[in-house]
Formats: structure tokens, C-alpha cells, sequence
């Protein structure tokens, strides 16, 4: 029986379902501390001193630290080398780092940080990317406040746009998203008077983390020792930031000789971590009287924030999609990352992407509408097929699931029955369909090539357990399970009996972020390679005892498979053990070959694709502007689902955060300060706003995939946005470009025709 | 200040601070089980039973524990003998990272007894004060349907 391709439950889950599974902030070491830190209370500020006389007095505080006292260097370091661990002399937007300050208790940290006194000379903040962009701008980074600028270009879009019979013009603007993960930033850090530090903590990247710690303390990397614990939730937010708040544990046990701990406040969380980038993106898009779309022009300007953090790559996933899913011989995209006096924004499920998709899945739709053409008639016109270029030049392989996808939706929604041409309804409460189409490039591309390999470690213990450790890590998508159904079909051992050890910077070679859905391909492939060798020892042994050739065998679970007979496993492993064979083996991958030409602005840029097309119902009232989300259907290409009913848990979770996205998360400033950074003020959906949500599995096999997989978990959240606005606009006739849909927002729509198209 | 009360079906007495909150007195005391998610009693991360009723421990004082029956995720099964909720979360696929698993079933099981077949709205009103980001919602209600479905069967009565 094949286990891969198999709903097979998760290892995790009966720990995790019994409270038993141990986050960062329920380890418990002797003697350890609290952490807490001092954090700016402006946007933009000049540090003129800082007082820590009144702190350091009272009762159970152990510390207080600034920058002054870091022993490497004052660098979190991510694309550029540009944010300190504390700030210097310049605080740069609400929240930032001043000081740390140790407590014996978590209270004491806290009161000593209320009692830091720091002077301020508050200076004007940058706020409004676009004006950051003015020549006579203050200047926050080089000499244009851009932190990086991306272009893709192809053919002649401006003669293109002449050309056609028809061009759409837009302009949309999309909100901050905050992650929310359930579990705050948490870390633990223990300094030995050996010499070397021992981090755990919640992470995405625990080779990031260990740079930046090293760098803090001025270390080795090989004394720096991360392990990742589990951690609950991700979603990109612990990606780059939990850098940061390890350097902060790690110099406050460094300083104090004491096992430290530090977790983030929820609203401390919301108020400093990353955000998905508020966005404005201006499209010009031009199609034939058939529908063809002819040129994509398009400027995305993206608030990156104070900070560089991981905005230049970001940006770059975004660039590279920006054209859509559609065949298009006239390009030019232009992309810039611009700094501002706000929270440093980074990565976010989705990754650059979902900002771009709302834009142009609602410029297709303004289009459909304009030349009478049904929504998915006008996609499937367009779609990306085997064979086809795509935008930057990429030629694509087999593996193209998009028309599957687009077909698959319309089934499952009954669309043709269902759809109505949009702006015939009538009565205070209409019901809507709306359609996107999305791809998304799988792993880290061709920028960040150099970090795109994953190493894995297995071991198949005599008694048929099996333990195994990737560089990637286990935030609650469901890597653990997946890799161990790999090492159950390779190997023939139990499910059951496969253990996932922990990823250890020491142990494991730097295997890159746990990021850009790479995990199933690159870990994948990691422990294939790592069970082959494995897999040879096991055939030779099991040769031995049926006398037949190697390549006569089969491993099936729990035996081996001859032409003529079978042995056990236990006989296998015996075997094994009577020969001194090796049964444990490290395994490596690097990603297939990528290209970008950044003076072209052409290339091939991700190793494949994964595609999806979603569908929403609405439900609106006109007299409030309330938006009711009824079903979703949401079908992607991954590959092959090498777990179906986790592969369904990412299609659903995502969906709902996309929901979220579009229509009720955003972050509120006012001069510069964040207003709402407390759970009851940034609304997520909670249980009474999730429809009903239908995933749909395409698998079309990817080659360089194990058992033909591809990333795909970022992807869901992408195209629920753009589907929910064009099926508020097939409710109501009225078509909203910002992001979120708030009734108040959709309010104005309905009743001041200045608002919409 | 000294209080008394049943944790997990035993007879406690415990040394508390009286400004002290639930959730930091249990967790203090070994019950990392209960997590900490906001300090506000908005994301249901820290619930628990007090007497049969879920409760966020974040926004209850410790005193108010006095004379009550609390119960954590940990009374409620253990990997010997799980409760057919915790079972039903681990077959139908509505763990994901788990931070919120304790609270939510914690507040399914309270449903439960209360409603021993609850409709969906029923279900959703339960679980309206637990936060989760991972699942989409979707795989927790059909684990507290299938959870309903057999213990109804289990009892004799029939899935309606």
C-alpha cells in the first residue's frame, strides 16, 4: 500500500491535542529570567540619553542593557546590514528596540522598562510612501528612500496599449496584515561560561538566527547552537523577526550569565513584528476584442517600512508575478520598495504577491465585464498552458494546472448556471460570484539561489523506529508528517514509528528558510537522497537472505519483496546488524537552476509553478454595506498531494486568511503611530465568519519534485481577495479598489459614485 | 493568600499572590497546557472549565478559583486514554500548529455537555471566543461533528 498520497494523521497531533507539546514560553530552565524590552514611543526620534538609574533600582531587576553594551556588532543581519539590534542614536518608527531590561520575574522586567527614562528630540517622520519618493523627501535610505527597484520587461507595451481595442486603467491600494499567529514571538537563550550559546525558540529560520545571534555576540557560528521548538504559527512572521528577538535573549543571558527568556505581549507582537507591506499599484492593461490580453504596464510601489529587513526580495516575488497567469508578449513592470518611518514590513504567506494578484484580477475582471465576456471564459482565454512563455520569458514545462484549476471551480460552483452578468440585481440583498486566477513560484528563485538547497539526516533504528532531521522547520503546515510518510514509503518502516528530531543549527548543514513553500520539494528531496543510501543497505542485506539480485526487490511496508520470496523488516534489520551495515546517512539538495537578468529585466526565475483558481459567493446588503461570505471554491495545482487531508488544511486555513485580507484586517496609523495593535482592534476572522470552504486537489506531477510534489502553501491565501472584490462588483455593480472590504468602505462605494469605477 | 480548589478532578491548595491571574498561577504551577495568547481574553488560546463553563484564565483572578472545579486539557484525556474529542482532532485533520487546540476543544467539550447534538450554529457560537489562524475553522467543527455523532451512537441515540 502506498503511504505517500495517503491522509495519514500527523505525528504531532496528539501531543499538540493534549497540551502536551512544549512552545518556547512553556520551557522552564533553572534560574532563568525575564527579558523585557524599551521601545520607542515615536515614529521617528533623535536618542539624546538614556537613563537607567531609576530602573536599575527596582526590586528584581537583574540589568539594563543598550546598545553600548553589545559585544559584536549592533547588526541583525538579513538582505542588507542595515538594522541594529538596538537602536543608536536614531529611533525610527513606534515600537523600535531601545533598550533591554532583565528582571528575575516577568513583572520586575516590565517595571523596569516603564522606568527606563529616555530622551527624545522627536523629528519629522516619513510616512506617505509616494511622497517619500518626492526629490525634495527627507531622505531615510541612499538618496531616494528606495530600498530596491525591479523591473520586467518585454516586447513594446506603450504600442501594444495603442493598439488595443481595449485598455484599463486602475489604481488600487491594499492594507498591512498582521500574521496573528497563536503563539507570540518567543525565545530562550542560555550563554555558557564554555564559551558558546544554546537558543530555542519559535522560528521559521533557525540558520538566520543563528547568523544574527553570532553576530550580536561577536560568536563563531559553530557556537552558536539554535533549535527550533515548536512553534505555533508562522505564517511568515518568523521569518526574519525572530532574529531579533533572539539577539535580544541572547544578549541579555550573555550579560547576566543567566538562561534568559523573552516573549513578545500580544500587542507588543502586533506592534513591532513585520506585516504584509501596504501596497499602491497602478495597472494599465490592454486586450483585443476577443479578450486577449495584449500588454501589462504596471508601477507597484510597496511601504517597506524603516528597515530593509527582507522588502528587496519581496519585492522581487512580487515583480515576477505581476503580469498574472496569462500569456502576454508586452510588459513593463516597475517595482520599488520604498522606506518609511513605519514598522519594518517583511514576509507574509503570500510573499509580495497577494497585493499584485488583487490588481490584476480586478483588472481582468473590469475587463470581462467591458467586453461581455464571462469571467472564466476570459481567464481560460489567457491561462499559462504546457509549453507556453511566460511574462520574464520562462518557458513552462508539464506541470501547469491552471485551466484544470479554472475548470475544476466552475464545476464545483455550478458557475455557468449561476452566474449572472453583473450589475442586473436587484433588492436590498444580492447575492454575487467572482472568480481569480493565481500561480506562484515555488521556492526561493532565482534570487536567493545561493540559500535554495536543504539538507536531512535519517537513521533506521534495528527495531524498525526511525528518526529523522531536515534544516526546515515544523510551524503547523505539516512538514513532520509529509517527510515521514516519505521515510515510511522509501524504507518500509512504520508511520507510527518515525520520529522527527528537532532542526539543529550544529547538526544539520544551513538549509535555508523555512519559507517561499519550499519545504516539500527541498526537504523532500533532502530525505529521499538521505533513505536511497539507506534503501541500498536494506536491498543488499535482504539480497542475502532470498539469494536474489538487488534490483529484483521491492520494499513494501514492514518487508522486502523478492521474485520469488520476502523477509521480514526485523529479518532485514537483523541481517543489517549482523553485516555492521550503516543505516543512518545524511542526505542534500539544491534546487534546479534559476535565472534572472536584472538588466533585461527577463529570465527564468523559480524552479515551477503551482496555479489555482478560486471562486467566492457573497452575500450583500446595500443598505449597510456588510459583505457576507457564503462558500468558497478553491482548487490548486500542487504536484501531488503527498498528504490530501493536510494538502485540504492548507487550501482551507490559507482561504481564510485571504478572507481576513480582504475583508476586515488593516493596521490604523495616526502621525506615524500604530492605534490598533490589541487583539479586540485587529479583527481576524473568527469561527462565525468562515464559509463553508471547498478545496479541490489538481495534481499534474512536477519533475523535479518527490513523487512528483510541489510547494504550493502560501498560495491559497493569494487569490481569495481579488475573487471576493469581483463578486462584491457581480453583487453590486460597484467596484471597491481598496483593500479591506469594510461595510464602511463598501458603504461609500454604493452611495457616492466618485468611489468606484 | 491560600485557595482551595479541584484542578483536573484533584483537591489543590494552593500559595497565591492576590493580584495574581489564573492563567499565570497555573502556568507557574506546571500547567503550561494552558496558553497564553494575548493577556486580554481575546483569543481563547488560555481557556478553561470552571465548573463545566470555559473560561479564559487570563482575565480570571486566581482567587476566583476559590472553591471551584478548574479544569485544564490535561484532565480531560491523556495519550493512554484521550478524550473522543482529542481523538476526533487528530483523525479529521484540526491540528495544524496546535497553540490553540487545548482551548478549542476545551470550549467543544463544554458544548458537548451542554448540547450532546448541537447544529452548527450551535457550534459556531461555542467556539466564537477561540482564535485559530491555521485551519480555516473548517476541520474544528467537523471534528466536534464527529465527535457528537459518536458519542450519541455510543449512548443509543440515533444521528439525526
Amino acid at each position: 500500500m502506498a503511504i505517500v498520497g495517503t491522509s495519514v494523521h500527523r505525528n504531532d497531533a496528539w501531543a499538540k491535542a493534549r497540551g502536551a507539546a512544549k512552545f518556547t514560553g512553556d520551557i522552564r530552565l533553572p534560574g532563568m529570567v525575564e527579558v523585557a524590552v524599551v521601545r520607542s514611543p515615536h515614529a521617528r526620534a533623535r536618542i539624546l540619553e538614556i537613563d537607567t538609574s531609576r530602573a536599575s533600582q527596582i526590586n528584581g531587576v537583574l540589568g539594563v542593557f543598550t546598545a553600548r553594551d553589545i559585544p559584536g556588532k549592533n547588526l541583525v543581519p538579513l538582505v542588507f546590514q542595515d538594522m541594529p539590534a538596538l537602536a543608536m542614536d536614531e529611533v525610527r518608527y513606534h515600537g523600535e528596540a531601545v533598550a533591554l531590561v532583565v528582571g528575575d520575574t516577568r513583572e520586575a522586567a516590565w517595571a523596569g522598562a516603564r522606568a527606563v527614562d529616555v530622551k527624545y528630540r522627536v523629528m519629522d517622520a516619513i510616512l506617505d510612501p509616494i511622497k517619500a519618493l518626492d526629490k525634495d523627501a527627507d531622505k531615510l535610505h541612499g538618496n531616494d528612500n528606495v530600498f530596491r527597484r525591479w523591473t520586467v520587461k518585454k516586447g513594446n507595451v506603450d504600442k501594444a496599449l495603442q493598439n488595443a481595442h481595449l485598455v484599463v486603467k486602475g489604481t488600487y491600494h491594499t492594507p498591512y496584515q498582521e500574521h496573528l499567529y497563536l503563539e507570540p514571538q518567543s525565545m530562550v537563550a542560555w550563554w555558557s561560561d564554555e564559551g558558546y550559546i544554546e537558543v530555542h525558540g519559535s522560528m521559521q529560520c533557525p540558520f538566520y538566527v543563528r547568523d544574527a545571534v553570532a553576530a550580536v555576540l561577536g560568536l563563531d557560528l559553530s557556537s552558536v547552537h539554535v533549535i527550533q521548538a515548536t512553534t505555533g504559527g508562522g505564517f511568515g512572521g518568523k521569518e526574519d523577526v525572530p532574529s531579533t528577538i533572539a539577539a535580544h535573549a541572547a544578549l541579555a543571558s550573555f550579560l547576566t550569565g543567566r538562561p534568559a527568556r523573552l516573549v513578545l505581549s500580544r500587542d507588543e507582537d502586533i506592534l513591532v513584528t513585520s506585516k504584509r507591506h501596504p501596497a499602491v499599484i497602478e495597472y494599465e492593461s490592454g486586450f483585443d476584442e476577443q479578450g486577449r490580453l495584449l500588454g501589462v504596464k504596471a508601477r507597484y510601489v510597496m511601504d517597506a517600512g524603516a528597515y530593509a529587513t527582507l522588502s528587496p526580495i519581496v519585492l522581487w516575488r512580487g515583480t515576477m508575478h505581476a503580469a498574472g497567469p496569462y500569456r502576454v508578449e508586452h510588459v513593463d513592470i516597475e517595482a520599488l520598495a520604498v522606506a518609511t518611518n513605519k514598522v519594518p514590513c517583511g514576509a507574509y504567506r503570500g510573499f509580495g504577491e497577494p497585493q499584485i494578484h488583487f490588481a490584476f484580477e480586478s483588472q481582468m475582471d473590469i475587463a470581462a465585464d467591458k467586453l461581455g465576456i464571462d469571467p472564466i471564459e476570459m481567464r481560460l482565454k489567457n491561462a499559462l498552458e504546457p509549453g507556453d512563455t511566460t511574462a520574464t520569458g520562462q518557458v513552462l514545462k508539464k506541470d501547469v494546472g491552471l485551466v484544470q484549476a479554472l475548470n475544476a471551480v466552475r464545476e464545483a460552483s455550478s458557475w455557468d448556471s449561476r452566474f449572472e452578468t453583473p450589475g442586473r440585481k436587484q433588492g436590498t440583498v444580492r447575492r454575487g460570484l467572482g472568480v481569480s486566477a493565481v500561480y506562484y513560484g515555488v521556492g526561493l528563485g532565482a534570487a536567493g539561489q545561493a540559500l535554495d538547497r536543504a539538507g536531512a539526516f535519517v537513521q533506521v533504528m534495528y527495531d524498525g523506529s526511525a528518526v529523522f532531521a531536515v534544516g526546515t522547520v515544523e510551524m503547523g503546515q505539516g512538514m513532520v508528517s509529509q517527510l515521514s510518510q516519505v521515510i515510511a514509503q522509501e524504507l518500509g518502516v512504520s508511520i507510527e514509528r518515525v520520529r522527527a528530531l528537532p532542526p539543529d543549527t550544529n547538526l544539520l548543514p544551513d538549509s535555508g528558510p523555512t519559507v517561499a513553500s519550499r519545504t516539500t520539494v527541498m526537504s523532500g528531496n533532502a530525505v529521499l537522497n538521505a533513505c536511497a543510501r539507506i534503501k541500498q543497505q536494506l536491498l543488499e542485506a535482504t539480497a542475502g537472505i532470498l539469494n536474489e539480485p538487488v534490483d529484483a526487490l521491492t520494499i513494501e511496508p514492514g518487508r522486502v519483496t523478492g521474485k520469488n520470496g520476502a523477509a521480514t523488516l526485523d529479518e532485514v534489520l537483523h541481517r543489517c546488524f549482523l553485516e555492521r551495515r550503516d543505516l543512518a546517512s545524511t542526505g542534500w539538495f539544491k534546487s534546479p537552476e534559476t535565472t534572472w537578468d536584472e538588466k533585461k529585466g527577463q529570465g527564468s526565475p523559480y524552479m515551477t509553478f503551482a496555479w489555482a483558481a478560486n471562486v467566492v459567493e457573497v452575500e450583500v446588503d446595500t443598505e449597510t454595506g456588510v459583505v457576507t461570505p457564503i462558500e468558497i471554491w478553491a482548487a490548486h495545482d500542487v504536484g501531488k498531494a503527498i498528504n490530501p487531508a493536510q494538502v485540504r488544511g492548507q487550501i482551507i486555513g490559507g482561504s481564510l486568511q485571504g478572507l481576513g485580507y480582504g475583508l476586515m484586517e488593516e493596521i490604523i496609523h495616526k502621525d506615524g503611530l500604530m492605534q490598533n495593535n490589541r487583539l479586540s482592534q485587529y479583527i481576524v476572522p473568527t469561527i462565525g465568519d468562515a464559509p463553508k470552504i471547498n478545496a479541490i486537489i489538481i495534481e499534474t506531477g512536477f519533475e523535479h519534485g518527490p513523487y512528483g510534489a510541489k510547494g504550493f502553501g502560501e498560495q491559497p491565501l493569494i487569490g481569495i481577495a481579488p475573487a471576493l472584490a469581483n463578486a462584491v462588483y457581480n453583487a453590486t455593480g460597484k467596484r471597491v479598489k481598496t483593500l479591506p472590504i469594510t461595510p464602511e468602505r463598501l458603504f461609500a462605494a454604493l452611495h457616492d459614485d466618485k468611489t468606484v469605477d | 493568600m491560600k485557595i482551595t480548589f479541584k484542578l483536573n478532578g484533584r483537591d489543590e491548595e494552593w500559595e497565591v499572590e492576590p493580584g495574581a491571574n489564573l492563567l499565570d498561577v497555573l502556568r507557574e504551577n506546571g500547567h503550561t497546557e494552558v496558553k497564553r495568547g494575548c493577556d486580554t481574553g481575546d483569543c481563547g488560546a488560555c481557556t478553561v472549565l470552571v465548573d463545566g463553563v470555559p473560561r479564559s484564565s487570563c482575565t480570571m483572578m486566581a482567587g476566583q478559583a476559590q472553591g471551584r472545579e478548574i479544569t485544564t486539557i490535561a484532565g480531560l484525556g491523556d495519550a493512554l486514554d484521550p478524550h473522543p474529542l482529542q481523538q476526533a482532532w487528530v483523525e479529521v485533520g484540526a491540528v495544524q500548529c496546535g497553540f490553540c487546540t487545548p482551548g478549542m476543544i476545551l470550549s467543544a467539550k463544554a458544548l458537548l455537555d451542554e448540547a450532546p447534538m448541537p447544529t452548527e450554529d450551535q457550534i459556531k457560537d461555542a467556539l466564537s471566543g477561540n482564535l485559530c489562524r491555521c485551519t480555516g475553522y473548517v476541520k474544528p467543527i467537523e471534528a466536534i461533528k464527529l465527535t457528537a455523532t459518536r458519542l450519541n451512537n455510543d449512548k443509543g441515540v440515533t444521528d439525526a
